[in-house]
């Protein structure tokens, strides 16, 4: 099988020939590295789809390496609007950056009995393990690279949509410059995740919850010229 | 304001830095990947607490004690038993979101050795949600994060043997640096990677942490104690998480039949296993009659890996297991405060040594363990930082690690450390594994002692300064060589079974002459080991 690896400091992917069937691109990376190449660099740790290290794009879609089984003549790329560090390794700042900008934290759970429903309904965005797949898929970075994006909001609406939390007031008002207004709703983000999180569900709701709390699309809002006037009279 | 200088971003790290920064300390996190990439997301089962119901603290106490085999300390267990009740509601209060039970409380289930079900729990993820509430909490707290640093050594003072901070390599650029604390807590993790593709450990748990300590001449105590899980995929060594047997999931060996208790403390589950696969030929994990919806429901990361790396459905398949070497019981010594043997530096978690685990670990006792004695750890660092400050003592330990790197840049590669590294994995399987013998452990000894000679034939043959994965890769290799020597000398010594520690060619436990902890320390660069208390 022969896999294509875009490589730092060029702009042809090297092709590397292995011999093997029905394994992990991370079970191949890992011979190429130990057998053939040992200057080939990507992030990588518990090979069981938990850690979130290794998210690359293999031909044009974002992938966990040890998830992904890859086939004859794939193109393996680092994810994007990340800086490469080196080969497949980019700078994962963003993780926390984002999340500061954010406030993608609890304020405080109260303790109490709550149903298994009610804990349901954050156990799938509570399953996210920052691979940033989903940064890599959304196309709003090409325009704002200060977006607070799908991850961060999912995980802003699991803490606001925690049945235990007492405020969440205060994350609604962190995600509206850059955050929520600024999501196309294209859902390019859904299909990445390897947790099958839908971040644009997220973003929707918080939307709501947004527009609930007297918020609203500033995009809306400025379509009359920055605000509503009949004549004179402001409302 | 203490200036506390935590290395390990995992559970215990961040446990600890919440834990220091809510006494007023300054908190530094360094982390050699980042914080929610480190093994703690690996964990499934669940953390140990007694909240009611027809369980006590005394069972939780009573059961601890029996599976540590003799060598867990009562005092530290009954701490860590107490404080379970509060832990589980700190996490709770910080976002956990704990799976709950039919009438709304934190659900419960049971792993084994526990005589009741006092596992809490968030699915098959407890792990993976813990150390994403904590990074939470601690961005919460502004703590800060200096990532992608690999720990070389600590800086001590050898006149007051007094801990002055750490060295670090600069993954992306390069660079050796120091930073310096007032008190120095390692979170490290443990050393089952050792074992390699017999592990189901991340590829980082390479007791970095605890290698650095024996250099600094820390003590460390029971490293020959490696605890085996009973079920990890045959081909690929993934966990399957004890709450599948918990629930209900069978052992079968390969005439299909069922051969042991399957709730047995790990240790005796995992011997069983290694013995029938030895005359049977293979044995399986079979969860079939629990049905798909609870499979998909309670167990989904299970249910995936075995699709990805097996090619089999547990719904409606068989899992074929091995026992995979998966938890570090020993670590570095610490005292009830979680003070090494060098003045100023704590360890907690898996790369310490609080001697509540023993010779067995039981299951959820580790992420209990992480917690307790991590919000412990980081108030006792805090307080001792703020009491002893240290000046900007004058060290060399800077200059001496940036020549050491220079040096390893230049060794000439003849011989090739992964292809060490993979046999040292292999012979350590077999021969420092569930059965252990004389002749076997001695033939590793040898083994190690020609691969110490040899590092400097071997070294990266990447030149390059960024971002040097094979670098970072081989001082970690370093590292396993340190710790595998000391393992081996331990299980030596220990001419008897015990725990996780079973002898092949002595089957039978000896208190008299064994019954206490393998203390183990370097003397002028000699390896010291004996048994104290």
């Amino acid at each position: 099988m022969k896999i294509n690896i875009l490589r730092s400091g060029g702009d042809t992917p090297q092709s590397y020939d292995v011999d093997f069937e029905n394994v992990t691109l991370l079970t191949i990376l890992n011979h190429i590295k130990t057998k053939i190449d040992p200057t080939l660099t990507y992030s990588h740790g518990c090979r069981s789809g938990v850690c979130g290290s290794c998210a690359v794009r293999v031909n044009g879609r974002e992938q966990l390496m040890c998830e992904y089984k890859p086939s004859n003549e794939d193109m393996v790329e680092p994810i994007r609007y990340a800086t490469v560090l080196r080969d497949l390794v980019v700078d994962s700042s963003s993780i926390e950056k984002f999340n500061r900008s954010a406030s993608a934290w609890g304020e405080g759970s109260k303790e109490g009995n709550i149903s298994e429903e009610e804990m349901a309904r954050i156990q799938t965005q509570s399953d996210c393990i920052l691979c940033t797949s989903c940064v890599s898929a959304c196309p709003v970075y090409a325009v704002n690279p200060d977006f607070i994006g799908p991850f961060s909001l999912t995980r802003v609406w699991r803490y606001v949509s925690d049945p235990r939390e007492t405020s969440s007031d205060a994350k609604i008002a962190a995600v509206q410059a850059n955050g929520i207004w600024d999501c196309t709703l294209c859902g390019e983000c859904v299909p990445v995740c390897p947790q099958n999180i839908a971040p644009v569900q997220d973003i929707r709701m918080l939307r709501s919850k947004s527009g609930m709390m007297g918020y609203q699309d500033p995009a809306m809002a400025s379509m009359f010229g920055g605000g509503l006037d009949f004549g004179g009279v402001s409302f | 304001m203490a200036k506390i200088l935590i290395i390990g971003g995992g559970g215990a790290g961040l446990v600890g830095a919440l834990s220091a920064h809510e006494v007023g300390a300054e908190v530094i996190v360094v982390s050699k990947t980042l914080p929610t990439r480190s093994q703690t997301s690996m964990a499934q089962g669940g953390m140990n607490a007694v909240l009611g119901g027809d369980d006590s603290v005394a069972d939780h106490i009573a059961d601890t004690l029996r599976s540590s085999a003799g060598l867990g300390d009562e005092k530290q267990i009954t701490f860590m038993c107490e404080n379970a009740p509060d832990a589980v509601r700190w996490c709770n209060s910080m976002g956990l979101p704990f799976s709950r039970d039919e009438s709304g409380e934190i659900a419960r289930r049971r792993l084994g050795g526990a005589s009741a079900p006092r596992a809490c729990y968030a699915q098959d993820y407890t792990g993976l949600k813990l150390l994403h509430t904590l990074y939470d909490q601690c961005l919460k707290a502004k703590i800060s994060f200096v990532n992608e640093r690999f720990l070389l050594n600590l800086i001590v003072d050898k006149e007051t043997n007094r801990v002055l901070g750490a060295t670090f390599l600069n993954i992306p650029t390069g660079e050796v640096e120091e930073i310096r604390a007032d008190a120095v807590i390692l979170a490290t993790g443990g050393y089952a990677a050792l074992y390699g593709k017999h592990s189901t450990n991340a590829v980082g748990s390479s007791g970095d942490g605890i290698a650095v300590a024996i250099r600094a001449g820390a003590r460390l105590a029971d490293l020959e104690f490696i605890q085996f899980h009973p079920t990890a995929l045959k081909n690929s060594s993934i966990l399957i998480s004890e709450s599948a047997r918990g629930a209900g999931g069978y052992l079968l060996n390969g005439y299909k039949e069922r051969f042991t208790d399957e709730l047995a403390p790990r240790d005796v589950v995992a011997r069983a296993i290694h013995d029938e696969i030895a005359s049977s030929g293979a044995v399986y994990l079979d969860i079939r009659h629990l049905g798909e919806e609870f499979i998909t429901h309670e167990l989904p990361q299970e249910r995936k890996l075995a699709q990805i790396y097996e090619g089999i459905d547990p719904v409606h398949e068989l899992i074929p297991i091995k026992p995979s070497a998966h938890y570090s019981m020993g670590g570095i010594e610490v005292n009830s405060e979680c003070m090494s043997s060098v003045i100023g530096l704590f360890a907690v978690g898996e790369c310490a040594n609080h001697k509540t685990h023993g010779a067995n670990r039981l299951g959820g006792n580790s992420l209990l363990e992480l917690v307790v004695f991590g919000r412990h750890c980081g108030k006792n660092a805090a307080e001792f930082g703020g009491k002893n400050p240290v000046s900007t003592l004058e060290n060399g330990q800077l200059a001496k690690d940036t020549n050491f790197l220079r040096g390893v840049m230049a060794f000439n590669n003849e011989i090739d450390f992964y292809e060490k590294q993979e046999m040292l994995a292999n012979i350590f399987y077999n021969d420092v594994g569930l059965v252990r013998e004389e002749v076997g452990l001695k033939a590793v000894l040898g083994a190690i002692r020609q691969m110490q000679k040899e590092l400097p034939f071997m070294g990266p043959k990447d030149k390059s300064k960024i971002y040097n994965t094979n670098l970072v890769e081989f001082i970690e290799f370093g590292n396993k060589v340190e710790l595998a020597e000391i393992i081996v000398v331990c299980a030596i010594r220990r001419n008897e079974s015990r725990g996780a520690h079973y002898r092949g060619d002595i089957p039978t436990r000896n208190d008299v002459m064994f019954g206490t902890h393998t203390i183990i320390w370097r003397e002028g660069g000699v390896l010291c080991a004996d048994f104290m208390e």
